[in-house]
């Protein structure tokens, strides 16, 4: 059994007159408000971070981190410890009743560091990067710090906090709110929360087996060991293994918690001759639905509390850390005056656009799922149907649409091709990774990020030229792939990935998003997109 | 011409969706007269009667197998 550990509570010292106050606050020590934490952190910003209760998450719960969100962590010191604990896999199997309907791959292709998913309990995730933020002195981790009032000014935010000892006030430039799907925080500032909630029950049963079922996400509709119904299997670390039930909205959620429901139905499923033990259980129902806008004045709120899908598509921890990767840097720069608070907007705009695709994919994903009409459910069985013969009806089956990283095609961030670009890098995209030998690492990805990085094909600067790059107002980093003494393309992978050929240039944000290419290096067209990029177009000291 | 059965939507979860909205707030008599007409709709747009005899037996294919006990 996972011990779930007690993390210390401590006095605030406001409680004894030392009050200070504070560039930025986030509230909820989740994955989504850690990951903000840390990102501020590793940009130099202290950051307090303010929790209510002082563990981890009780149960498994979020459980598929994707690829990006791996990544992510990479670049905030933590990818490795997740993706070593976890479990990787790619490949997922659609059944209808016993017969394999179809089956996909998430990544198809090799040179990746990371895999396309990883499975891990999210205690265990939260664990880890409790641990990251526990090793940053910018972070001040409050465990057992509930904040009970939020009052909003033109130029600060005040706080009021109620712990064991007592209530303080504390006030912050900025406050990042990440207390999760039923956020006090927007409940308290009465702010809409908009969109459907779905009439169905599911079962999470996490047991613990040893079995040689491979890692794979495996999904039946209408299984002979669960009629009517679909069923979920995932694997997770330490032998632990998720299954999902789909109940139906007539289920009664008191009844079907209790193990002795529980243990028939697994049983039906493993066979008499499985050993296995229940660890964990619950009865869910779900909600799509997302905050009108993200950003709130001085108040920017991320992850469940700022949006909701539903479980199927493992889009909801990795689009949150998605909003924190995001957030991060725009924060950093307006503190440190490199932008304007305008740039924040732009949070907005981006994830909520994010959040849109993931709720139509959710969406669509739950009404395949669940059919909501005769009529439904019989396109859904058509489908199934035809999908063991035909493969135009393959793709047209939905067991869940698997994360992928927004493409943030629509970003004003983004400067227009002026050339001619095949493949999958347009602005917006996030930058893909392949096998390099350079300075950094043995991946192209950890070459980049924290600041802004212009990527070359070729060695397109000479090294006056890049130096004075990074004095910029906004510094920029020069990664240079091919040519003598700059990044080696050892498979050739980056340069086919990016259709990079001699001379081009892509400039890359510090969350790794592609913002502008060229074909060739135009110092004016670079500070141009950079401008953009930050949105200080009109800004003086930017010259522009 | 034979009938195509590989992928050719460009975009198949939004033809889904559609084709889902289009049945919204029907009753099961209207839906199924809703299909019938969108059966002939797309007939009429195809013209090939051997693509039609093709898609008509891939159709029935399943369904008669299931019927007569014979999986």
């Amino acid at each position: 059994m996972f011990d779930h550990p007690r993390y210390e509570y401590r006095r605030a010292p406001e409680l004894d007159g030392k009050t200070q106050h504070r560039g930025v606050i986030v509230v909820g020590a989740g994955p989504v408000g850690l990951t903000a934490a840390i990102d501020l952190a590793h940009r130099g910003q202290p950051v307090l971070l303010l929790d209510d209760d002082d563990t981890v998450s009780v149960g498994s719960r979020a459980i598929c981190y994707s690829k990006r969100t791996l990544e992510i962590l990479d670049r905030l010191g933590c990818g490795e410890a997740i993706a070593s604990k976890g479990v990787s896999w790619r490949v997922g199997k659609v059944y209808q009743g016993e017969q394999l309907a179809y089956q996909f791959d998430l990544l198809p292709e090799a040179g990746h560091h990371r895999p396309a998913f990883v499975n891990l309990q999210q205690y265990h995730f939260e664990a880890c990067l409790v641990e990251r933020a526990r090793s940053l002195p910018q972070v001040e981790l409050r465990w057992r710090h509930k904040v009970t009032a939020v009052e909003r000014k033109a130029d600060r935010v005040t706080l009021t906090v109620a712990t064991e000892d007592g209530e303080y006030i504390v006030t912050c430039d900025w406050l990042v709110v990440c207390d999760g799907a039923r956020s006090p925080i927007r409940h308290m500032l009465g702010l809409d929360f908009e969109g459907r909630v779905f009439r169905d029950r599911f079962l999470i049963a996490d047991i613990r087996m040893s079995a040689d079922f491979p890692a794979e996400r495996r999904f039946w509709f209408d299984p002979p060991f669960h009629r009517n119904q679909s069923v979920l299997l995932h694997r997770q670390s330490d032998d632990v293994w998720r299954v999902d039930f789909q109940l139906g909205w007539d289920a009664d959620p008191e009844v079907e918690k209790q193990p002795e429901r529980i243990q028939p139905r697994l049983r039906a499923m493993l066979g008499d001759d499985a050993r296995f033990a229940l660890v964990w259980s619950s009865v869910y129902t779900f909600q799509c639905r997302r905050m009108q806008k993200f950003r709130h004045g001085r108040l920017v709120f991320a992850g469940d509390a700022a949006h909701l899908v539903s479980p199927f598509g493992a889009r909801g921890a990795n689009s949150g850390i998605q909003d924190a990767d995001n957030l991060a840097w725009k924060l950093d720069f307006v503190m440190r005056g490199l932008a304007p608070e305008s740039l924040l907007d732009t949070y907005d705009s981006e994830r909520v656009a994010a959040a849109d695709e993931n709720l139509r994919n959710s969406t669509r994903s739950t009404d395949f799922i669940t059919p909501k009409s005769a009529i439904s459910r019989t396109f859904r069985d058509a489908v199934l149907s035809l999908a063991r013969r035909h493969a135009f009806a393959r793709t047209l089956v939905n067991s869940g649409r698997l994360s992928v990283p927004a493409v943030l095609a629509d970003s004003p961030l983004n400067s227009p091709d002026e050339e001619r670009f095949d493949g999958r890098m347009v602005p917006g995209a996030v930058a893909a990774d392949a096998p390099v030998d350079g300075p950094c690492g043995g991946w192209l990805l950890e070459h980049l990020g924290r600041e802004f990085t212009l990527l070359t094909f070729g060695r397109v600067l000479d090294e006056a030229t890049a130096a004075s790059l990074a004095s910029l107002p906004i510094p920029l980093r020069v990664v240079q792939v091919g040519g003598t003494g700059g990044v080696r393309d050892v498979d050739g992978l980056a340069a086919s990935r990016y259709d990079g050929r001699d001379g081009t240039c892509y400039l890359v944000r510090p969350d790794q998003h592609v913002c502008a290419r060229w074909r060739t290096f135009d110092r004016a067209k670079v500070e141009a997109a950079l401008a953009r990029a930050t949105r200080n177009r009109n800004v003086p000291y930017f010259k522009m | 011409m034979t009938l195509i059965t590989t992928p050719n939507l460009a975009a198949p979860d939004d033809f889904y969706e559609a084709l889902i909205d289009t049945h919204r707030e029907l009753d099961d008599a209207q839906s199924a007269l809703v299909n019938a007409k969108l059966v002939l709709l797309l007939a009429n747009h195809i013209g090939d009667l051997d693509v039609l005899r093709a898609a008509m037996a891939a159709a029935r294919e399943d369904v008669v197998a299931q019927s007569s006990g014979r999986l």
